[in-house]
């Protein structure tokens, strides 16, 4: 007698603390082992591009906040660098070593939730708790930039929206001379931890050639050892002037990658100590009125200040006729601006190119043929953000 | 980096026939190709030597709705060993059929399933062509510029049906398109018709 044998159908979310927000995963299983994984996502679909073709230039910097709202200040860098290509202008240099810097926080901020999270979701509780410290630290520092702990709205096409409060710089140095150590504590905890280990190594295995056909990019192709990091190889903003590293790793599994985001938070500590050591009070965007709002004391004195608040907070500044495409490395991968500017002041299409999306669609890939325990250990790997997958 | 126009001088000289256009703006190459061509063209640069696109950043599409060949649709590519980036794209008209990617490259899958769901442009040979960032049960296109930005239907918690229900959207108030173009150089269509009206008196 024969009996008929029908794999087990499991749905992985879209309420799961593992799955890092609003994922639905279904899982098709033969005993424990899973044979096809099939993401449906789109359960935190805002339609921001649509919402960006609606607002000017101006207004639509906040919905890249709303992206991967893990480190808000590196989505709204794409922005502002594809509108300053279009229009053709300088940065001042500190309103660069400011962005970068700032963009080097949220690199932190975004690598300490994702080892903390995957150590979380594999088992380890104490990591997180010690992590998150460190992050309220770092975001404090993004409310006194910008007056908001998350969704900073800061960065604008010329500069920044206004200079650092007095201080800050200070207290930034100090968190550079203390963070080091965290980061030496959640090694001790982690990286030579049995447990933390065997869930983690030759766990979701990527080579070389599917990292390429499967459009990974940042920590994600890095892991599989190909040592690609835009802010080396295409240098934007001040990038090219700074010293640092790019960790590579070797087998391309779960560990390597962890391995990568510590290696690259050291990285970025060294960034943030280079930028301010070599910024130089001086103007934090650019000269330009038809772009760049005046400040509230020249509207008092000047009739032409007065026009120009008056237009760019109406109308907006225009931007003309022209297609391209700048991306820059988010801590999650290649995040890239797609931007059509039809000489009005609303962009005609902004399409985003979120790194999540495509690693979130290797899913498959990645998890067939391994345990369902494993599903957890790999989805924390991808670092997956769904406030960029769904957009 | 290689040099870009060399680059450029070798697709043009390597596809002479399949290429309409190319241009170099920003450090990028611009391709314009005929929807025909695309997997010609596609395998070509991904394989060849001295342009060895490998990898899919996105695909997209532009919506003209004023126009015949309504939807331009938009490959990004990336070379990791030559540091280059290609724009290639092509005009298609409504309910055109186009190719896909997916058997060049795995990641235009969803890729792919997005453009058919935000602006209902159809694939042939796609292994599993759904919906995938809308609802379930959605209907129409988004992204397209004729879909209006606050939607057709709005879902709530019906109290009575004690259930989550959609119904067509009901808003208090419209939603205002201010249009803050200058008066001093948006004149331009008022004089033209009151010329026109002048003719004709």
């Amino acid at each position: 007698m024969t009996k008929k044998i029908k794999n087990l159908n499991l749905n992985f979310g879209p309420q799961h603390p593992a799955a890092h927000g609003v994922l639905r995963l279904i899982l098709e299983l033969d005993g424990e082992v899973v044979e096809k994984a099939d993401p449906h996502i789109g359960l935190l679909h805002r339609g921001t591009e649509k919402l960006i073709e609606n607002k000017t230039y101006m207004q639509a910097v906040p919905y890249f906040d709303r992206l991967d709202y893990v480190a808000p200040m590196n989505q709204e860098h794409a922005f502002a660098l594809a509108i300053e290509k279009i229009l053709n202008i300088e940065v001042p240099i500190r309103a660069q070593y400011i962005r970068v810097m700032f963009c080097e926080i949220g690199r932190i901020l975004s690598h300490i939730l994702n080892v903390t999270t995957q150590a979380l979701d594999v088992g380890a509780l104490t990591p997180s708790l010690w992590g998150f410290e460190e992050r309220e630290t770092l975001m404090t520092f993004y409310e006194r930039a910008s007056g908001s702990r998350l969704h900073a709205n800061y960065f604008r096409a010329g500069g920044v929206h206004q200079d650092l409060p007095a201080g800050l710089e200070n207290d930034i140095s100090k968190f550079c001379e203390t963070f080091p150590k965290i980061i030496n504590d959640l090694e001790n905890l982690l990286t030579d931890n049995r447990i933390f280990k065997q869930r983690n190594v030759d766990i979701g295995v990527v080579t070389k050639d599917d990292a390429l056909d499967y459009s990974f990019s940042g920590v994600m192709i890095r892991g599989s050892g190909i040592p690609w990091d835009l802010r080396k190889s295409q240098p934007y903003d001040c990038y090219d002037q700074l010293e640092f590293k790019i960790p590579v790793g070797k087998n391309g599994d779960c560990y390597d990658r962890y391995l990568c985001r510590i290696e690259e938070m050291k990285e970025s500590v060294s960034i943030i100590k280079q930028c301010l050591a070599r910024m130089e009070k001086g103007p934090i965007k650019t000269f330009n009125g038809k772009i760049s709002p005046p400040s509230k004391a020249e509207i008092k004195q000047s009739m032409e200040a007065l026009i120009h608040h008056f237009k760019l907070f109406t109308e907006g500044y225009r931007v003309p006729k022209d297609e391209i495409y700048t991306a820059v490395e988010a801590p999650k991968g290649e995040f890239g601006v797609y931007l059509i500017s039809d000489g009005s002041s609303k962009p005609y299409k902004c399409k985003i190119r979120a790194p999540g999306f495509s690693h979130l669609q290797s899913m498959d890939y990645l998890i067939k043929g391994h345990m369902l325990a494993d599903v957890p250990a790999v989805l924390g790997s991808l670092d997956i953000v769904f406030g960029e997958v769904d957009r | 980096m290689n040099n870009i126009i060399d680059l450029e001088k070798k697709i043009n000289s390597e596809l002479t026939t399949k290429i309409n256009k190319t241009s170099i703006k920003h450090n990028q190459i611009y391709v314009e190709i005929n929807k025909e061509d695309l997997m010609d063209v596609v395998l070509f640069i991904k394989t060849n030597k001295d342009t060895k696109f490998k990898q899919l950043i996105d695909i997209t599409v532009v919506d003209y709705p004023e126009e015949t060949q309504r939807f331009k649709i938009v490959y990004l590519f990336l070379s990791h060993e030559l540091n280059h980036r290609m724009i290639l794209s092509y005009f298609i008209s409504e309910n055109e059929l186009i190719s896909s990617l997916t058997s060049v490259f795995p990641s235009a899958n969803w890729m792919e399933r997005e453009v058919f769901d935000m602006y209902g442009v159809n694939f042939k040979n796609h292994p599993d062509l759904r919906r995938i960032l809308t609802d379930y049960g959605f209907k129409g296109h988004p992204l397209r510029k004729d879909f209006p930005l606050t939607g057709h239907s709005e879902v709530r918690y019906s109290e009575e049906k004690k259930k989550v229900i959609n119904e067509p959207v009901k808003l208090e108030q419209n939603y205002r398109n201010f249009d803050y173009e200058s008066p001093w150089e948006g004149t331009k269509y008022i004089k033209e018709i009151s010329e026109i009206n002048d003719k004709k008196n």
